[in-house]
């Protein structure tokens, strides 16, 4: 009697040591070109080679502009190095590159699953925490540090422990105006930004059955903001028509057996867990975050919590710390909170269904006055896909500007970044200090919440946007 | 590369704050280096300077007690958010080579032992009582030693650590992970041309 999660383990374990770590088969590999230049330049110097460069796929997208001329001239000289490092270490160790001129290109986290690279009952890794995507599709993937991407390359293999086990069930349907970000926002709520380490969580239950492939990644992409590295789900019948026909999905002399081997992964009904959590999708409402951790999401319709209603002096110290930073008065309606910045974009919330979501409210709609708002799709096969739809023509005509992808302004490290002080309405993944730019101030949201935001100018319950 | 780490004596920083994430250890826009050197000028960059460039006083890397720290301690969950890499790194070349706290993030934690930054989890009570004693007496110094896997206060209180024998072993001695995964290359191929008889399509060209 097995998990899912351990299914797929012991299928990879390739060595055992004797206080129980395995040598783990790692069988996609996904590299960008932030966390992997040390790692070949180390393998260089060791005179080792790629072991298994067709395991691997390489994209840059943390630091490509989001503007048309990217083509012509990328402004940053340590950008430009570092994407023309990615290009070089590719070729030299006949790695695919999906480069910025490509269609393919886009977030590693969204272009992976579209290639259909990210399969059932696989391990895949990547030097990027939010890898914990892929679980989407029952798949052992996770976040790894630049020591590790050396390793992988290396032998394909990495010594792992094998983490305690969490289920979290999600019961029931979201609401209107309701979607996958506000159930995993309020997951990290409700266990913590911490409460996952250590453990690797399951998504269960109806809640997460009827989600979409897309709105199943945004869920297990917010994973490691409860500090788990592994997001998993079981793989069906949604997960089946997603990945059919993708190019690097099984071919239709392979399919119907790869389907029947993949039907066997989901968790047996007797198997254990180390921990159960529930959450009831269908009586959330649209969150908002007003902190800089993940876990400070509540309910739109409340206010900013008052420090002083905590006993604990460390979370006490923590939240007025945020507060500053976030130049919040405890008691303020987040309704009454005024933004300058938009984000809709970033693994967590790039995909199409996010992109018809946020539309939804900006047809027909202007963008506030004063407020600049940025639609950024996660690749350019989404951003195809978007204007074959007129996405992008209802984003233009509502104001919102439409962008080339990439990472964008989830984090300060291209040009899209907020200036100090300035409050931005976010899809992202993470309000720390200082993510998306010094000095900015970060709310996180869905991709209606956000629209609504950019349409009002400030944070809005988008349920009373759509109905007025 | 496994930096070895034994045993070590030095001034300890107290950085009281939790959730420490790796965008505030190393801002992302530092991030835009292929080399893992030189990065220590710019740990906690958010916090340790203002605008202007200039030190922030009072935030404790900019205190002179505690300028020659080697250790930090701090609070719950350090290490959270971005895998990166680069915060282990901005923290060694600063000199910085234990990090003491409750609990760390385990991509952080990971990443720590494979370059030689010892993470030592510590009962929260008790690094409570260590931050308390290092701000009451700025400059005091903390002893950890690995091989006994302990950590004495600046109050000559001892306290116990665990780690795994593995990472021990791998950093008292600086050992090359790859090359003893290496050992293991028979099973690995073995492994492979098995896998690959069930799963072709994960060894065909994209
Ligand atoms: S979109 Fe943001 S969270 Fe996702 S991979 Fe890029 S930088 Fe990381």
């Amino acid at each position: 009697m097995a998990t899912l999660f351990r299914k797929i383990w012991d299928r990879h374990v390739v060595a055992e040591r004797s206080d129980g770590t395995s040598l783990l088969y790692i069988d996609r590999h996904l590299v960008h070109e932030v966390t992997s230049p040390q790692a070949f330049e180390a393998l260089r110097l060791a005179g080792r080679k790629v072991r298994r460069p067709l395991s691997l796929l390489a994209v840059p997208d943390h630091n490509v502009p989001t503007s048309p001329d990217r083509l012509e001239r990328i402004e940053d000289p340590d950008s430009r190095i570092q994407i023309q490092t990615l290009r070089e270490n590719a070729k030299a160790a006949g790695i695919t590159l999906f480069d910025i001129d490509d269609i393919r290109q886009g977030i590693v986290h969204v272009t992976g699953p579209e290639t259909g690279l990210v399969l059932p009952g696989i391990t895949a890794v990547c030097g990027d925490s939010h890898t914990s995507t892929l679980g989407a599709f029952g798949t052992v993937a996770f976040g790894i540090g630049t020591s590790e991407v050396e390793q992988v390359l290396a032998t394909q293999t990495l010594w792992q422990k094998r983490p305690r086990e969490m289920r979290i069930t999600i019961t029931g349907a979201t609401g209107f105006g309701v979607s996958a970000k506000d159930v995993i926002l309020s997951i990290i709520a409700k266990i913590g930004a911490a409460g996952g380490a250590g453990y690797a969580i399951e998504y269960a239950g109806d809640g997460i059955r009827r989600m979409s492939m897309e709105e199943r990644m945004t869920v297990c992409n917010m994973t490691i903001e409860a500090g788990s590295r592994f997001g998993i789900t079981a793989p069906d019948e949604t997960t089946f028509a997603y990945l059919h026909g993708r190019p690097a999905a099984p071919g239709s002399a392979q399919w119907e057996s790869a389907v029947a081997d993949w039907k066997t992964l989901p968790t047996d009904a007797e198997a254990s867990f180390d921990r159960e959590v529930s959450i009831d999708a269908s009586r959330l409402v649209p969150q908002v975050t007003w902190g800089t951790s993940p876990e400070d999401a509540l309910p739109v319709t409340g206010a900013v919590p008052d420090p002083a209603d905590q006993p604990d002096p460390g979370i006490r110290a923590r939240m007025e710390r945020s507060l500053r930073y976030m130049d919040l008065a405890p008691g303020t309606r987040f309704t009454d909170i005024p933004v300058v910045k938009v984000f809709i974009g970033s693994c967590t919330n790039a995909r199409i269904e996010d992109l018809r979501l946020a539309a939804k409210v900006a047809k027909g709609r202007r963008v506030a006055d004063g407020v600049t708002a940025m639609v950024v799709p996660g690749s350019g096969l989404v951003k195809r896909q978007a204007e074959n739809e007129g996405l992008d023509r209802i984003f233009l005509e509502a104001g919102f500007q439409w962008r080339l992808p990439g990472c964008s302004m989830c984090l300060g490290m291209n040009p899209d970044k907020l200036k100090p002080g300035e409050r931005c309405a976010s899809t992202s993944n993470r309000n720390y200090e200082g993510r998306q730019g010094p000095g900015g101030r970060t709310h996180l949201m869905s991709p209606m919440m956000a629209a609504a935001a950019a349409v009002t100018g400030r944070i809005v319950d988008v349920r009373e946007v759509l109905a007025a | 590369m496994i930096e070895k780490f034994s045993s070590l004596k030095a001034v300890a920083i107290p950085l009281d704050r939790m959730n420490v994430d790796t965008d505030a250890i190393l801002p992302a826009r530092f991030l835009k280096t292929i080399k893992r050197t030189g990065l220590g000028g710019n740990l906690f960059n958010a916090w340790r300077f203002d605008e202007s460039g200039s030190e922030v006083p009072g935030f404790p890397l900019n205190m002179a007690a505690y300028r020659k720290g080697k250790i930090l301690v701090t609070g719950e969950n350090f290490g959270c958010g971005s895998s990166r890499e680069h915060a282990v790194w901005a923290l060694m070349d600063y000199g910085i080579r234990v990090v003491i706290a409750p609990s760390f993030s385990d991509i952080f934690y990971a990443n720590g032992l494979k370059n030689g930054l010892l993470p030592v989890r510590l009962a929260a009570g008790d690094v409570r009582s260590l931050i308390d004693l290092l701000l009451a007496s700025p400059g005091g110094e903390i002893s950890v030693d690995l091989r006994t896997q302990t950590v004495i206060g600046p109050d000559g209180a001892s306290y116990a650590f665990e780690i795994g024998a593995f990472p021990k072993e791998c950093l008292l001695k600086g050992l090359d992970e790859i090359a003893m995964i290496l050992e293991h290359e028979e099973d690995i191929s073995g492994y492979e041309r098995e896998w690959k008889k069930k799963t072709p399509w994960l060894f065909a060209d994209i």
